[in-house]
Order: C-alpha cells, then structure tokens, then sequence
C-alpha cells in the first residue's frame, strides 16, 4: 500500500476518524459560543470573566486544537485534488501549516495571555 | 469502429446536480473559514485586551463593511456546520440513496438560508 507523506495521520481512515472527532468538538463549541452571544449579549466585565474562567480556557484551546487537525486535513484534501503539480502543492501545503501553526500559537496567546 | 454512436456534446445540456453543489459549497466555504479565522482570532484578541480596546472593537464592527465582512463569515461557519452535520447524518448510513443525496442537499440548503438570513438580522 503506497502512503502519502502529507496527510495528517499516516493512513486515510485515520485522517477520516480525526476529521470527524474534530468536527464534533468544533460543532459543540461553535454552538456553545455563537449561542451564547445571541442569547446573552455580554460588556466588557462579562466576556472577560467568562474567558478568565479556566474551563472556557480549555474548551477553547481544544477547539483551536482540533481546528487545526481538521483544517490541515480539510486543506490537504483539497489542495492534493486541485493543484496537480507536486512542488506547488507542497508549497502550499507548507503555507497552510505554517498559518496554521501561527493560529494555533496565537490562539494560545490570547486564551493564556503570556 | 461504429462511426453512428450518439453524441452528445451540447455542454448547456450538462449541469451539476444539486448534491455537487452543497458538496462544493462546503468545501469553499471550508477554504473562506481558514481565512476568517485570522479576523475572529484577531477579534477575540481585541475584545480582550482592555475595556477601550473592546467598545473599539463594538464600534468597528458597527461599520456596514466590517458588518458585511462578519456576516459573510457567520454564513460560511453557518454553510459548513449543516452540512458538516449532513455529512454526519451519511456516515451513520442515513441518506445515503440517490433520492436521500438529492433530499439531503435541499435540505442543508434550507436549513442554512434561513439560518444565514437570522444572521443577516441579527448583525445588523
């Protein structure tokens, strides 16, 4: 069985399984979140006491978490069907990890304010 | 070779059907929420920082591009989460037909305008 080197995990049906995961989780918190701000319109004093509690905290970076896992494996789908040329798809491949990647660190940043 | 088969290249003849559609969509949608996540993570940034840097923030958004802007990002996160959950909805064996592809697609389409119209509503 030829692997790709790219994908997120090392077969497909991994990849599919982590997609899926990360999509829950990522329904669950969008649903949580838009909800929340629809239902209960929040000042200042609110919305930074509910992003100071440490459970919100942790939700959030588990969703920035599987944002990326299911962003990478989103991408790299559609980049392997559409770019057909193999050094352009790795670059844009690496493009999309990178940001990514800098998603993921400022996304830390802000949840934990180093 | 049989010089007499039929053909048929009359290209307006050919179009997509409706489950490619809601299947495109969902991937560009995908594409758009990559993009976005750079404005809502900057947002989120902003709304946190200080009191000022938040009612900056209100106002900014109060502004009818920066409002289009968030709209348009609150109907492709609307777009992808139905059908998302379509998708969902296959994996457990459920639509799965020709004719529950074709419903399935009327649906995530429905669902989602109505939901992205709400959200027109409410932005503004």
């Amino acid at each position: 069985m030829v692997t790709s080197v790219t994908n997120f995990g090392r077969s497909g049906a991994y990849d599919w399984m982590v997609q899926r995961v990360s999509a829950v989780v990522l329904a669950v918190y969008t649903l949580w979140l838009v909800g929340l701000i629809f239902f209960c319109p929040m000042d200042y004093a609110g919305w930074s006491a509910l992003f100071g509690k440490t459970s919100v905290r942790i939700f959030s970076l588990m969703a920035l978490l599987a944002l990326g896992a299911h962003a990478w494996i989103g991408l790299w789908t559609v980049t392997t069907d559409y770019i057909k040329n193999g050094l352009v798809r790795f670059i844009a491949q690496a493009g999309c990890g990178t940001v990514m990647f800098f998603y993921v660190v400022w996304g830390v940043q802000i949840l934990w304010g180093l | 070779m049989n010089r007499k088969r039929p053909v048929n290249l009359d290209l307006t003849q050919f179009h997509f059907p409706l489950p490619a559609i809601t299947s495109i969509l969902h991937r560009v949608s995908g594409v758009i929420l990559f993009v976005a996540i750079a404005f809502l993570l900057y947002g989120l940034d902003a709304s946190l920082a200080d009191e000022a840097s938040f009612n900056a923030l209100i106002e900014t958004m109060d502004g009818f591009f920066v409002t289009l802007i968030v709209w348009g990002i609150l109907a492709a996160l609307l777009y992808h989460l139905v059908a998302g959950v379509k998708h969902l909805f296959m994996d457990a064996g459920i639509g799965e037909t020709l004719e529950g592809g074709q419903k399935g697609a009327k649906i995530v389409i429905a669902v989602s305008v109505v939901l992205i119209l709400i959200a027109g509503v409410w932005v503004w």
